[in-house]
């Protein structure tokens, strides 16, 4: 059988040995806690809770603010200390709650639930109330994912197992320890479906999950195992969707549109706890690693723990760090300072020693079509960089600009060291600002 | 820590790869045929690669001085083309017409359209034909110390018989780096495995040339006619080596097959109805003129266009 896959994309130095095979460790963080009330995408969430009050881990802090929105609940016991702007991952200031932590760490009580007994509506209620968003960096609210305008039409649930960003083992390590709580996330999103099938879909590096779930699904005749080829960016939607089902969707399409629902497996996993142990989403693995640090590994964070405790707890730099981003090195975000929160999205802390990116000047194209070669939305990242950094609009989006999912492999891959996603990155920015106006 | 941190857009790795290195396996790839030209030619070979490599590096680099602009000798591409130049020229030819076709092909074919990347022509090609017009007999003179008859070529044309063997090999007169078909696929291996060409543009040319020649030279399937029109002239070292050329040819993937085929017809047309018995300069002269059309009809579909549902 040919291997599933897509055209296209990179084969970078993957770095997940650094942390593949340590277990994941839990974290009570310790002093102030950060919570953005803007960690997902829509409307910011509103507090409800003020200055003074005093909050248990697990409480709700503030509601959602709309239908696409969610809510946010306190991962620790202690005293609203303040609602003000703090600075998070992407360099922004955003309002947020911060509590101040007693260190007990007290919870609320949770109501389990049966699955099987509950309907359609409860479920997709149970997981909006628990603020469960896309956990593999989007933060689009799940609940919304869950609630297409035509449910009858959705035939697959994808889980996305891929984790093709190099350095990156959360998943991975998720699916090693909690494999079971996967595929019971994966039987309560396939309730919602009456005509829908789960496909666990795994890049082919990590032949033991492969086993393990086809061990664990093989009374699950809904449920197919399916081992796609490794190579970057696997795991994005499109891709993905591609590979596992060879149907195939562009900018304008969403994946309902081509009869899929992908989630990501710390999403499922948060569907799980949502659902079967009335848990709201408080926490989430993040895999702290990179030639920088001297523990890397993951660990299991409250969310709102502050980044720089996180690097304490794997052991604090070995090096002086030259760069550090936030999620993967292919999308993650180059943080200025430390000083942020986790957030329901932060998938990664990595810590490079070195910088590639600055080491390189960018010189004049050579035209070698490798940019070209690697691009999963088979568009031309050389010409459309150009575009873009004229300012062309409208050579940007007749050349097709706007179906560039963001992956970065043109970059990587040019010899020229051009920077190609980057003004490709800020050009659709700006055209759909402006399609917005 | 604050501002210590360095901060840039995703993506925050980049491959090996670099402009410098692809030119250096170019170069690297070069050696066998440069080699053996002047093992084939002698001395005086040696001294043309010497001058022409020497006069390309030298023209850019003062080029750029003078026009204060970034020096970028260093990514090694003046050098290729000097390289590339020298080999196309007959192993006689006088160190001042070597050294104004270096002059030439960075000059005004590569630096006066805006340098690297920015040429729509073969900068060495450029200048080979350049002097081809202007010093048509220097050109055209194969004669040297080694071999005093035609070209195996021109002797093909001519009717008259030659020696397959020794075509393959490369003991014929030609220009310093065309004559052997073994050191230039050699060459060529070593870039397809390292990445740098593949076989579409080479691969397409080679086997629209062979069926357009099986077809209308009038020798049908003859196998020594065959071999002694691919072994002969300029056609390895073009197709592998000029064709290929990232600059000038079409960046797509379906153009750079309708690219290579137009080369191979191109090159049938020349040899066997044009005056002279090669044609492999001037077909991909034309076919770099037209990349800009064939680029044009042959952007790929971006992923999952087409595919709107309502
Ligand atoms: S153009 Fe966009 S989709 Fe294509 S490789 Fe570059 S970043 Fe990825
Ligand atoms: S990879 Fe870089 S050098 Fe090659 S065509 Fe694309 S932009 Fe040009």
């Amino acid at each position: 059988m040919a291997k599933l896959t897509f055209n296209g994309g990179i084969h970078p130095y993957d770095g997940k040995e650094l942390s593949k095979d340590k277990p994941m460790k839990e974290i009570l963080p310790k002093g102030d806690m950060v919570y953005p009330l803007s960690q997902h995408i829509g409307a910011p969430a509103a507090p409800i809770v003020a200055k003074g009050d005093r909050v248990l881990a697990g409480q709700k802090i503030a509601e959602a603010g709309g239908f696409v929105s969610a809510p946010i609940y306190a991962t620790v016991s202690g005293t609203v200390k303040t609602i003000e702007p703090r600075r998070v991952v992407t360099g922004d200031m955003v309002n947020s709650i911060i509590i101040e932590n007693d260190e007990q760490y007290e919870e609320v009580t949770y109501t389990p639930h049966n699955p099987d007994e509950m309907t359609k509506q409860e479920i997709i209620a149970c997981i909006q109330e628990a603020g469960v968003v896309g956990m593999g960096g989007a933060g689009f609210p799940t609940h919304v994912k869950l609630s297409p305008k035509e449910p009858e039409k959705i035939e697959y649930i994808i889980a996305n197992c891929a984790e093709c960003e190099p350095y990156l083992t959360s998943d991975y390590r998720r699916m090693v320890e909690q494999p079971q709580k996967l595929v019971d996330g994966m039987k309560i999103m396939l309730k919602l479906f009456d005509n829908a099938r789960g496909i666990l879909a795994i890049e082919d590096n990590k032949p033991d999950c492969f086993k393990t779930f086809k061990e664990l699904t093989k009374d699950e005749p809904k449920i197919t195992v399916k081992a796609l080829q490794t190579k970057y960016p696997q795991g994005s939607e499109r891709q993905l969707i591609y590979a596992s089902t060879g149907r195939a969707i562009n900018s304008t399409m969403l994946p309902a549109d081509a009869g899929c629902i992908v989630d990501n497996v710390d999403t499922i996993v948060a569907i799980y706890h949502a659902v079967v142990e009335g848990k709201p989403l408080m926490n989430r693995i993040v895999t702290v690693t990179g030639d920088a640090v001297n523990d890397p590994r993951n660990f299991l964070v409250r969310i709102g723990m502050n980044y720089k405790d996180l690097i304490e707890e794997a052991g604090g730099f070995k090096s002086e760090p030259e760069k550090i981003i936030s999620g993967g090195p292919m999308m993650g975000f180059a943080l200025f300072d430390l000083d942020v929160p986790t957030t329901k999205t932060a998938s990664a802390l990595l810590c490079m020693t070195k910088d590639e990116v600055s080491k390189y000047e960018p010189s004049a194209c050579i035209n070698c079509g490798r940019c070209l070669e690697v691009c999963p939305s088979r568009i031309m990242p050389k010409k459309l960089a150009i575009c873009a950094e004229h300012q062309d609009e409208e050579g940007f989006v007749k050349n097709h600009g706007m179906e560039c999912v963001e992956c970065g492999s043109c970059s990587y891959v040019c010899p020229a060291k051009r920077h190609l996603a980057q003004p490709i990155k800020s050009m659709r920015k700006t055209v759909l600002a402006n399609k917005k106006k | 820590m604050g501002n210590m941190l360095n901060v840039s857009s995703n993506p925050h790795i980049r491959s090996s790869e670099s402009t410098t290195k692809i030119m250096l396996y170019v170069i690297i790839a070069l050696l066998p045929t440069t080699c053996f030209g002047v093992y084939n030619f002698g001395l005086h070979a040696l001294l043309v690669v010497l001058t022409t490599v020497a006069t390309t590096v030298l023209t850019e680099l003062i080029y750029e001085l003078l026009m204060k602009k970034k020096v970028t000798i260093g990514d090694l591409s003046a050098a290729v083309t000097g390289l590339l130049l020298a080999l196309n020229l007959p192993p006689q030819t006088p160190l001042w017409v070597a050294v104004m076709g270096g002059v030439f092909a960075i000059l005004v074919v590569k630096m006066l359209f805006g340098g690297l990347g920015q040429n729509f022509m073969n900068p060495a090609l450029g200048a080979r034909c350049f002097l081809l017009i202007s010093f048509t007999s220097i050109m055209t003179n194969f004669e040297c110390d080694a071999y005093t008859g035609a070209t195996p070529l021109a002797a093909l044309k001519a009717g008259e018989s030659v020696n397959v063997m020794d075509m393959i090999i490369g003991r014929t007169a030609g220009t310093i780096g065309e004559t052997s078909m073994l050191a230039i696929v050699l060459g060529a291996c070593i870039l397809i495995l390292l990445g740098v060409i593949d076989l579409r543009v080479p691969g397409s040319y080679i086997v629209s040339f062979v069926i357009f020649i099986v077809l209308f030279s009038g020798k049908g399937l003859d196998p020594q006619y065959i071999s002694a029109q691919l072994a002969g002239g300029g056609l390895m070292l073009g197709a592998f080596f000029m064709a290929t050329d990232y600059v000038t040819r079409p960046i797509t993937k379906k153009g750079q097959y309708v690219y290579g085929i137009f080369l191979g017809i191109m090159t049938g047309i020349f040899r066997l109805f044009g005056p002279s018995a090669e044609g492999v300069s001037y077909a991909i002269i034309i076919g770099n003129l037209l990349v800009p059309l064939i680029e044009k009809f042959t952007t790929p579909k971006p992923f999952g266009k087409g595919g709107e549902r309502a």
